[in-house]
């Protein structure tokens, strides 16, 4: 092995002749050189139906036929039977704060969204999976851990095939939910396999 | 070594599957190769997956998928992002290292999505290569053009491997690409990328498969005859195309002789040639003598090329023709990079 | 019959820093694995196999890197592979590499674990936009940070133990010189002070950004007998994967985690994990995962791991369990390499070869990773003797 392994290889060590043209011009350190990739998306089959009632002002989950889980958004599988999912269940828009994190830098995507604003795992009545929503109209330091929320439409000349059409997750007022046990903080959402 | 033996295979691929997600797909196929043996995913000693993130377009997009394979309780686990085959090595391996008897192996790709050619041409050295944006296809065509003018291979035996694929993969209801054409038909078609012909090109397809491995006597409970692994090995070449003979393949012969190919008669090989070129180069490469073996019966990757499953694929249509009893040692290769710079050899017996 | 005896003989890192911009992605392996290589007293013609891993392509938009690294790696005719499970790839990238002399496939393999996030946008690559989802998270803590809300809920912990580990981390990296932040000044008061980014996160207590590849060179037995140098034995591998999805989940302590810990310390025979393990290098990409790991991993049982940290037991200086003396994650954060450095690190240690941030007589570590939702899981132990 070399003394040194990492010094460049003799050969090109010496002295490099380059063109006059370039002569005096500085050594390249890197070069940019842009990906450009079209992909024609197509979501499949639970998350069209999903994307296609959400325009209707409805939140579509899906059924293991194992386990009678119900997993929302659906992806057209439950993971805990492997198994393609067994039937569409039509979801309450309300439910409560799983849990939370208030954010305090902006999102390069979401110039929208103005720091601080509070991220959260909405867990709807039925379902048995939480999914990422934002919290609004409260303070975010007002968001607790089982607080109860309903979905914040856009208005109905806004509404597309979308996942944006919930604009976020409003306080309802009524009595928290109880998460006070450590088994239950532990886990998310309501049934256990 | 430990004998382990593929005992389960299920697949599926069509020129799209615009409607249904990776993991929609996937999950019947990976019920009915666990269910052929009347297996769950419980009784898996070890998983593994390939599929690649740039084909989908999303980074870490197996963890999709993952989901079909019914994870909960936890599996034992691993994914490449390299073909199907490599899991399939992977997994082998696992079970070499003692303590399980059965492993569950899938692959699959969507190059609908995108553009596959233009995804390929980012495996190219991102510094001196992939800037100029080469056709991954054209990058053959650089290959084809050395062969043609080396006197390596003519235009008509190029033309004879494509009709033979297509002869072939009209008794393969996954190939998408099996309507016949006689050789002189094949040699009527305008070059699409001079010297290459539409025939000489890959069929692209969507789609995966999912392969059941057992050692010992568990595969002799599953499988009345299982194919045996009796040898695997995969090597590279150097990836700077200056710098190798295209005309040949380094590193398919050398596969070849770890995996003990020449050790007895070969009755068939599902060859992972992209192209009628790599098909070519593959059948001397692998020294295989194409009156006493049947290449690629199933059609091969010219009548349906899945990104990340086609290897896979190769080995699963060799398999499920030592159970049929069609032949009883059979050759099944993979490949990887651009003008088969990777490539993988797997030896199947019936007992 | 009975796996091979694997022995570790060789541990490379290149320096970590935010960019490495002296070298090409191959330049950038290839100074860990000729580091790897001098410590084993091999060349590259006695390596068998190379087995790689880094996290997704899009960090450096090279795909199937393997592809273009043949000739840098000196892998022309030899077998080489990939491996990519999420945030814990080092890890599983180590356990495979382990298998394949294990299995006694190879009697030498070289693994190298790597990212260099300056060449691509890592955060652009984490969220191509995805025309079905809303993105309402920056980056993966605004993912952790409601798993973290649990926990403390949970447990009540005190709210500043995840500055103290952040300190802990920062201060030991400082004896680590491949380190990415070396900051020297660095008071508890200001990780206290540091802004809050995903509450309860602040800003100290996240992982930085690194470009950084770390290698390591495993053997057979009897080659590992026959070296002269330091050896690392591997008393047991594990993995384990999950749903990131399910009603019941446990997301403080998945379920992937417990059992991958089970796996390993049973194969490598320990029963008292704290009193017989010396040294852990786990993957704490947010301060709050060293106690949640504590926990998880049997060191601490529920609600005592915050506690651990609290009585300085995790510290180098002084700690019956010393986490992450190398500095750990957040210190230094090359994604792909992270769990592998974790798995090298641990390996130093038992090789007693760790330098300034050496556990006096290490004789058993712990290495950790783990990645996507908390759901992909990659541990090993190594020893100072054999198995």
């Amino acid at each position: 092995m070399a003394d040194d392994p990492l010094a460049p290889p003799a050969a090109l060590a010496g002295d490099v002749t380059v063109p006059p043209a370039v002569a005096g011009a500085e050594p390249v350190q890197s070069v940019c050189t842009p990906i450009r990739l079209s992909y024609t998306y197509t979501p499949g089959r639970a998350l069209s139906r999903y994307l296609q009632a959400m325009a209707g002002k409805r939140i579509l989950g899906e059924r293991c036929g194992v386990t009678g889980q119900v997993f929302v958004p659906p992806r057209g599988v439950s993971p805990l039977a492997g198994t393609t999912t067994a039937g569409v269940v039509e979801l309450a828009d309300t439910g409560y704060v799983d849990s939370f994190n208030i954010t305090r830098v902006p999102i390069e995507r979401r110039p929208d969204l103005k720091p601080p604003y509070c991220s959260a795992w909405i867990v709807l009545d039925g379902a048995s999976v939480g999914f990422m929503g934002l919290v609004i109209n409260i303070p975010p330091e007002e968001v607790r851990i089982g607080m109860r929320v309903r979905a914040v439409w856009k208005p109905d000349d806004e509404l597309e095939t979308s996942a944006a059409n919930i604009g976020g997750w409003e306080p309802t007022g009524e009595p928290d939910e109880v998460i006070d046990d450590y088994e239950r903080l532990g886990r998310v959402g309501g049934q256990q396999p | 070594m430990i004998d382990v033996a593929v005992v389960s295979f299920a697949q599926r691929q069509e020129a799209s599957i615009p409607g249904e997600s990776e993991v929609e797909f996937m999950v019947p196929l990976m019920e009915q190769a666990k269910a052929a043996v009347d297996l769950t995913q419980a009784d898996m000693g070890f998983t593994c997956s390939g599929s690649s993130d740039f084909l989908a377009g999303q980074a870490f997009s197996f963890v999709m998928t993952i989901d079909g394979t019914g994870p909960v309780p936890p599996i034992s686990e691993s994914h490449v992002e390299q073909d199907g085959a490599w899991a399939l090595y992977e997994a082998w391996v696992k079970i070499q290292c003692g303590g399980i008897d059965t492993a569950f192996v899938y692959g699959y790709g969507k190059s609908s999505p995108g553009s596959l050619r233009d995804v390929l041409a980012t495996q190219m050295d991102p510094y001196y290569v992939c800037p100029l944006w080469p056709d991954s296809y054209a990058v053959e065509a650089l290959a084809a053009r050395l062969m043609l003018e080396g006197g390596h291979v003519s235009e008509r035996r190029l033309a004879e491997i494509a009709a033979r694929s297509r002869v072939s993969a009209a008794s393969n209801p996954h190939a998408v690409r099996s309507e016949p054409k006689t050789v002189d038909e094949i040699l009527a078609e305008d070059h699409v990328l001079d010297p290459l012909r539409p025939s000489d090109l890959p069929a692209e397809a969507d789609g995966g498969c999912a392969i059941v491995l057992a050692a010992g006597d568990r595969a002799r409970e599953l499988c009345e005859r299982p194919a045996w692994i009796r040898g695997m090995d995969h090597r590279g070449d150097a990836h700077t195309l200056g710098v190798r003979d295209l005309t040949s393949s380094m590193s398919a012969r050398l596969a070849a002789q770890h995996a003990g190919v020449a050790d007895d008669k070969v009755d068939l090989a599902e060859l992972y040639g992209p192209f009628t070129t790599s098909e070519h180069l593959l059948i001397d490469a692998l020294g295989l003598d194409e009156d006493a073996t049947a290449i690629n019966p199933s059609g091969g990757a010219l009548a349906a090329h899945t990104m990340m499953a086609s290897g896979l694929i190769r080995i699963g249509e060799a398999a499920s023709r030592i159970w049929s009893g069609d032949g009883d040692r059979a050759v099944a290769h993979a490949t990887s990079g651009p003008c088969l710079q990777q490539n993988l050899v797997c030896v199947l017996e019936g007992d | 019959m009975a796996a091979e005896r694997t022995a570790v003989i060789g541990v490379g890192q290149t320096k970590y820093a935010a960019a490495r911009r002296d070298v090409s992605i191959a330049g950038l392996l290839r100074e860990a694995a000729y580091r790897a290589l001098e410590m084993a007293e091999r060349t590259w013609s006695d390596v068998d196999a190379v087995i790689i891993g880094k996290a997704p392509d899009f960090f450096e938009g090279v795909m199937m890197p393997e592809v273009y690294l043949a000739e840098a790696l000196g892998a022309v005719g030899k077998p080489i592979m990939r491996v990519h499970t999420a945030g814990s790839v080092g890890g599983s990238t180590a356990c495979v590499a382990a298998s394949m002399v294990q299995s006694r496939v190879h009697r030498c393999v070289l693994t190298i674990g790597w990212e260099k996030q300056s060449e691509s946008n890592a955060m652009w690559a984490l969220s191509l936009p995805q025309p079905f989802a809303t993105s309402v998270n920056a980056g993966a803590g605004g993912y952790f940070s409601p798993i973290i809300r649990r926990y403390m809920m949970m447990t009540g912990a005190p709210e500043l133990i995840g500055c103290m580990v952040a300190h802990k981390d920062r201060r030991q990296a400082l004896l680590n010189p491949y380190a990415h932040l070396h900051q020297h000044d660095l008071t508890f008061e200001q990780v206290v002070d540091s802004p809050m980014l995903w509450d309860p996160i602040r800003y100290s207590e996240t992982c930085p950004s690194s470009d950084g590849a770390c290698a390591m060179v495993l053997v057979d037995e009897a080659s590992g007998d026959a070296h002269d140098g330091p050896v690392a034995w591997v008393h047991g591998t594990a993995m384990r994967s999950e749903s990131n999805s399910y009603g019941g989940r446990n997301m403080v302590s998945p379920a992937a985690s417990e059992q991958c810990a089970d796996d390993v310390f049973a194969q490598a025979g320990i029963v008292d994990r704290r009193a017989e393990i010396d040294a852990v290098e786990m993957y704490v990409p947010f301060s709050w995962y060293e106690p949640m790991w504590l926990e998880s991993l049997g060191f601490a049982s529920v609600g005592e791991g915050w506690r651990m940290v609290e009585s300085g037991a995790t510290a180098l200086d002084g700690g019956d369990l010393p986490v992450n003396c190398s500095g750990g994650v957040l210190s230094s954060n090359p994604i792909g390499a992270s769990g592998m450095i974790r798995f090298a690190e641990a390996a130093l240690q038992v090789m007693g070869a760790a330098g300034e941030h050496q556990v006096d007589g290490a004789r058993r570590a712990l290495g950790h990773a783990y990645g996507g939702g908390a759901q992909y899981y990659a541990m090993w132990i190594v020893g100072s003797g054999k198995p």
